[in-house]
């Protein structure tokens, strides 16, 4: 049985009562994309500016639980000044991370593209995802998985729509 | 719908409370409090033996077989009917009564029958703010396919309809379609008023009745009404199964649901006729067992007596929102009306500026299970302007005990999110 502790980790509830890169930018010429988790309403707006391959600035603004919001918090912080291939391989990573228990788990479906579904789990490097390993305990509570991805496809929906793929 | 205070009578809850096997379920080292009754409630052995029963002695296929078992279960499903339409109050249960899936379907029922053959471009249809979406989404569906408008009954800050302008609000509206009970602030409308408005205007009256009809007492005379929608697992029965009342006459006129076995008397090369009411809009293999189980809810409720049930959630919700109150003060804030005379026993609620979901993650480390999120009313929510809330339901098993482990839960809640 998953403790609490497991779910909010302290990186979290930090995130969460301080949240990093909170705002918009203005768009444009920023890229403005909205996400909404349909279970619960939650609602996120991501602002981003990409120049010359890179992820020059972001903001996050919208509203949600302590999973999404820090999530999110935690996003903006470790993608913004990086290149939007470094990015991309981030969301690939976080997302094979919010998805290593899926086979097991019918319910932890996050709605992702149907590409993933097919795809063997890569191995993960959790590693390379710094202080955001701290959401890996979020897995153990399926429902909340929704929570913590809803950021990371509003802003890959953000890239792609930037600079189309 | 009857009030009753001070009956006298109250109810055992504690010797109830055994007829249901998962209320002695242990969640996360507590013992279960289960208060997502509005979602889902549970079933009594009453319910799940008549269920097992039926399936290890009489089951075979409905309305087909010649021979004895599955004559014996056609005349225990027709039983079940008019068992439910008894419950309701309904004139004609042998012909006014159709099994659906759930309460949603019966809803998308009445719009691809009823709708599809009386409204056209240009009519109204008039919903309510505090509407579910499946008294929603079908004739958003249907508005879109042929152009019809829908106009909004508004809410006020009490979560009462405001209805000072329903006369013009219906005028020359086609249709109304409102809950007897709001699943998220537990409003209990006035049926009987709207409907009659509704009725000089020349509009029907489709109600949900979906979280009304498990908690207090019901008859579609009074209501006024023509159709009414709800769902078995709401009721103390099995999934799969809802319910549509619909006054004959109305039914009568329309044509079939889906098409297949059962809905048709006749099918020639060159087309089909329809059977009569109610198994004109069954088409194929009912949900038998889960009949027989809703049949079998139905005794459990009218044994208990549906006033006695009433009168015990209005006490308890006013121990709630009373002891909710005193504890938490200004921390807590209750959605809908004040008065638990006004209001079924759904409590939604701001808790300071936790998140729903968070509120629930951590009460369900106590055993409490409450819903988080929107409750499939979200124009409701922007009407409230929230994203989600967090809801505590009522049922007959639950007491003043469930409510005091709520409130402790929350008191950690408040105090993990510091």
């Amino acid at each position: 049985m998953p403790g609490l502790e497991d779910l909010y980790r302290e990186i979290i509830l930090d995130h969460y009562r301080s949240p990093r890169n909170r705002g918009e930018l203005e768009s444009p010429p920023a890229q403005r994309v909205e996400g909404f988790n349909p279970l619960c309403g939650d609602e996120i707006v991501v602002t981003l500016e990409v120049t010359g391959g890179v992820v020059s600035d972001i903001k996050i603004a919208g509203s949600g639980c302590s999973i999404s919001q820090s999530s999110a918090s935690l996003m903006s912080a470790a993608v913004k000044g990086r290149p939007v291939t470094e990015v991309r391989e981030l969301i690939r990573t976080f997302k094979g991370m919010m998805s290593i228990h899926g086979s097991t788990l019918p319910s932890a479906d996050d709605g992702s593209t149907p590409d993933d579904e097919a795809s063997e789990p890569e191995p993960i490097d959790i590693e390379a995802l710094g202080e955001l390993a701290a959401l890996q305990g979020v897995v153990k509570f399926p429902v909340r998985i929704k929570c913590a991805t809803l950021s990371w496809n509003t802003l890959a929906q953000g890239l792609d729509e930037s600079e189309p793929a | 719908m009857a009030e009753l205070n001070g009956t006298g009578a109250e109810l055992d809850v504690a010797t109830l409370r055994k007829d249901f096997p998962l209320l002695s379920l242990e969640v996360n080292g507590h013992p279960i409090t289960y208060l997502d009754s509005a979602a889902s409630s549970q079933r009594p052995v009453q319910v799940l033996d008549a269920m097992r029963e039926y399936d290890e002695t009489t089951h075979a296929n409905v309305h087909r077989g010649v021979y004895g078992i599955a004559e014996e279960a056609t005349r225990r499903f027709e039983a079940a009917r008019i068992n439910v339409g008894r419950f309701v109050g309904a004139p004609n249960p042998s012909r006014e009564i159709v099994f659906a899936k759930n309460a949603t379907e019966c809803l998308n029922l009445v719009a691809r029958t009823w709708g599809s053959t009386h409204l056209h471009a240009g009519d109204t249809v008039v919903l309510t703010e505090m509407e579910h979406h499946a008294n929603i989404v079908p004739w958003q569906m249907l508005a879109a396919e042929q152009e019809l408008n829908l106009r909004w009954i508004p809410i006020d800050d009490d979560g009462h309809l405001v209805l000072d302008d329903l006369e013009q609000l219906v005028d020359g509206a086609k249709l109304v379609g409102v809950t007897c009970m709001s699943n998220v602030l537990g409003t209990l409308n006035p049926m009987r008023h709207i409907a009659d408005v509704a009725h000089a205007a020349g509009a029907i009256v489709v109600a949900d009745g979906a979280q009304s009809v498990p908690h207090l007492p019901t008859d579609v005379t009074s209501l006024g009404v023509d159709v009414l929608a709800f769902s078995a697992h709401k009721m103390v029965g099995p999934t799969g199964i809802g319910v549509l009342w619909g006054r004959d006459e109305l039914l009568s006129d329309l044509p079939p649901f889906l098409g297949g076995g059962e809905m048709i008397l006749d099918v020639r090369k060159d087309g089909f006729t329809p059977n009569d009411i109610p198994w004109r809009f069954e088409a194929g293999t009912p949900p038998i067992t889960e009949a027989i189980g809703l049949g079998a809810a139905v005794d459990y409720l009218r044994g208990i007596g549906m006033e006695l049930i009433r009168a015990h959630e209005i006490a308890l919700t006013t121990y709630a929102m009373a002891a909710l109150h005193e504890r938490f003060g200004d921390d807590i804030h209750i959605f809908g009306p004040k008065d638990a005379v006004e209001r079924g026993g759904v409590l939604s609620f701001a808790f300071r500026d936790v998140h729903p979901h968070d509120i629930s993650q951590i009460l369900d480390q106590y055993g409490v299970c409450v819903r988080a999120g929107h409750h499939c009313a979200k124009p409701l929510m922007r009407r409230l302007g929230v994203n989600a809330t967090a809801r505590a339901s009522f049922a007959l098993y639950n007491d003043k005990s469930d409510v005091d482990t709520l409130i402790e839960a929350l008191d950690a809640t408040g105090a993990f999110f510091g």
